[in-house]
């Protein structure tokens, strides 16, 4: 299946001279949820900009389903939907005309029932008729993802939707994430909270100043890169590590009560339960083991920090 | 065409002004009637008539256009630069809509709350002096075409505009003395003819000599040239307004 969007060469050097965007490449699969993630001023927001077209790119072009979104602009915004990272509502419209004017301003006619459908997954049917200034921060990120939706889009870009909101619309997100994906809708999302990223993306793609790094499935990444840990606790203290267990990558604890060994997630396994009988086989009883698993986090940490 | 976005962003507007009544209709009424206090009822008890017309009759269309021509530029400079200022442009730039869309609903709810705006203003002077309109097709035609005129200079302002100071600069240091001017409250034939020539290159003579006209069927510049530099103006503002969108001038990154 083609992409649904293709982003090819494209570099943005701002106003100012400063380069934010380095000859991105990047093909998004229909449908599937896709993860930015990258450190304050990697230029996730530009690039979405670019793609929404608030921001004019300075080279290379983006496709949204072999549309130009600058020559067939009109093909392209319409089939997107854009919260953006910052709270920017007007302040003395009410919740239900300021959603139902983005649905209008997509072109589209007037459904009073997906209005009403749309604000009470997001629990603002209640506040329909407040005036926007006199709702909370995470009730204008609602009517901010509720003007979104408001024209149906085939693709949604989420910049950073779960900033400064608390747990429970944390989870009503990603619950209506779950459902639009299942309904066939492409999203593309920004967070910091790496664990969210974790749990719901199929691909991950890093960028760290203004260069894509890396785009992968998120298993194959977790299994390329993630590593985990067995850690034995030993009964008594070892002083030294025995010959027969040189041939694995251990580590003794300073106080000789642990060993520590660090093997890829994709590994079969195998050599754990050699390692382990190749430990009773060197006498050494041990009273617990435990494991860890790098979280995407890590990997996340890690593959930025080598940049640096 | 995005007639669905043009009509969602004219209503949007209208209904602000509705929000605001008191600033955007009472007070300039209210303005109007104090000029006519101060300089019809005050000044025109000294001079009686010129080119034959009362007064106090006289300065109405003056007062018309100044109203007309600073309250365009403010209510659509207001219209574009808010969102720009508070963020909410994000959701224009991203929808399916052509800067002509854009101009559309901008600026033609900009000019109807001019117009509306001016025949309140004849209908408030109406009540101090008795008024009659020669022409009155030419001047709903020179009512329209000031108020989009001058709503699409506006939109130019509010888009050009990066902070709050520069919506007023426009106004207060070239449209209002050009407005005064301009003849709205005398005759330039009562000027020294050096001051006469001087005059004749502020554009808003002719928009107000124009209009009066339209009034008393008495100009002081031809109707033709007024109609023309009218035009022209509204001609100049569209393409200023067109290479702005064609460039993404200061709304885009
Ligand atoms: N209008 C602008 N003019 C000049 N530089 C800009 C402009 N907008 C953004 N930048 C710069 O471009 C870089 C990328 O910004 P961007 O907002 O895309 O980052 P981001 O990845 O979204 O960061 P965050 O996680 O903080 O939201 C930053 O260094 C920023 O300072
Ligand atoms: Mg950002």
């Amino acid at each position: 299946m083609p992409p649904i969007i293709s982003v090819s060469n494209l570099s943005k050097t701002y106003a100012s001279g400063f380069c934010a965007l380095k000859n991105i490449n990047l093909d998004i699969r229909a449908g599937e949820i896709l993860a930015l993630l990258g450190p304050n001023g990697a230029g996730k927001t530009t690039l979405i900009g670019i793609i929404c077209g608030i921001v004019n790119p300075s080279e290379g072009r983006v496709s949204v389903e072999g549309h130009d979104i600058v020559k067939d602009y009109r093909v392209t915004r319409s089939m997107i939907g854009l919260v953006p990272q910052e709270l920017t509502t007007d302040a003395f419209e009410s919740v239900w005309s300021a959603v139902t004017f983005s649905r209008r301003l997509f072109g589209r006619r007037d459904d009073p029932a997906l209005i009403e459908r749309i604000l009470r997954d997001l629990s603002l049917f209640d506040k329909r008729n407040s005036e926007i200034r006199t709702l909370s921060g995470g009730m204008k990120r609602r009517i901010l993802i509720a003007k979104a939706l408001s024209h149906e889009p085939r693709i949604l870009f989420l910049d950073e939707p779960t900033a400064g909101v608390d747990i429970e619309l944390r989870k009503d997100m990603w619950q209506i994430v779950a459902s639009l994906r299942a309904s066939g809708v492409t999203i593309i999302l920004t967070t910091h909270y790496i664990e969210e990223a974790e749990a719901i993306a199929d691909r991950i793609g890093i960028i760290d100043k203004g260069e894509l790094i890396l785009v992968e499935d998120k298993t194959v990444l977790m299994q390329k890169l993630g590593k985990k840990q067995l850690i034995v606790h030993l009964r008594e203290k070892l002083e030294a590590l025995p010959s027969n267990l040189a041939v694995y990558d251990l580590v003794l604890a300073e106080d000789g009560r642990s060993l520590t060994y660090t093997y890829t997630t994709g590994h079969d396994g195998r050599s754990v339960m050699a390692l382990l009988e190749d430990i009773a086989a060197a006498a050494i009883e041990f009273s617990d083991i435990t494991t860890r698993e790098s979280r995407l986090e890590d990997i996340f940490v890690q593959l930025v920090r080598q940049r640096k | 065409m995005n007639f669905r976005a043009v009509r969602a962003i004219y209503i949007f507007e209208m209904a602000r002004t509705l929000r605001t009544l008191l600033q955007s209709i009472i007070s300039p009424v209210i303005s109007t009637s104090l000029y006519f206090v101060v300089f019809g009822a005050a000044i025109g008890s000294r001079i009686s008539e010129i080119d034959g017309v009362k007064y106090g009759a006289f300065i109405v269309p003056g007062l018309i256009m100044l109203m007309l021509l600073t309250q365009s530029i403010a209510n659509a400079s207001f219209g574009i630069f808010f969102p720009k200022f508070s963020g909410t442009i994000y959701e224009l730039l991203s929808a399916p809509l052509s800067f002509v869309e854009m101009v559309l609903g901008f600026v033609g709810a900009a000019a109807t709350k001019s117009i509306i705006l001016g025949l309140i203003i004849l209908a408030t002077a109406s009540l101090f002096v008795p008024i009659t309109i020669v022409h009155p097709i030419f001047m709903l035609a020179f009512l329209i075409l000031t108020a989009v005129s001058f709503s699409l200079l506006g939109f130019i302002i509010g888009i050009w505009a990066d902070r709050f100071e520069k919506l007023q600069v426009v106004p207060l240091l070239l449209i209002t003395p050009l407005t005064f001017l301009g003849g709205s409250f005398y005759s330039i034939n009562i000027l020294p003819p050096v001051w006469r020539t001087v005059t004749l290159f502020n554009p808003v003579v002719y928009l107000i000599s124009g209009f009066r006209w339209s009034f008393f069927g008495k100009a002081d510049v031809n109707i033709g040239a007024s109609l023309g530099a009218t035009f022209l103006f509204l001609f100049v503002c569209l393409i200023v307004v067109w290479r702005m969108f064609a460039t993404g001038y200061r709304l885009k990154v």
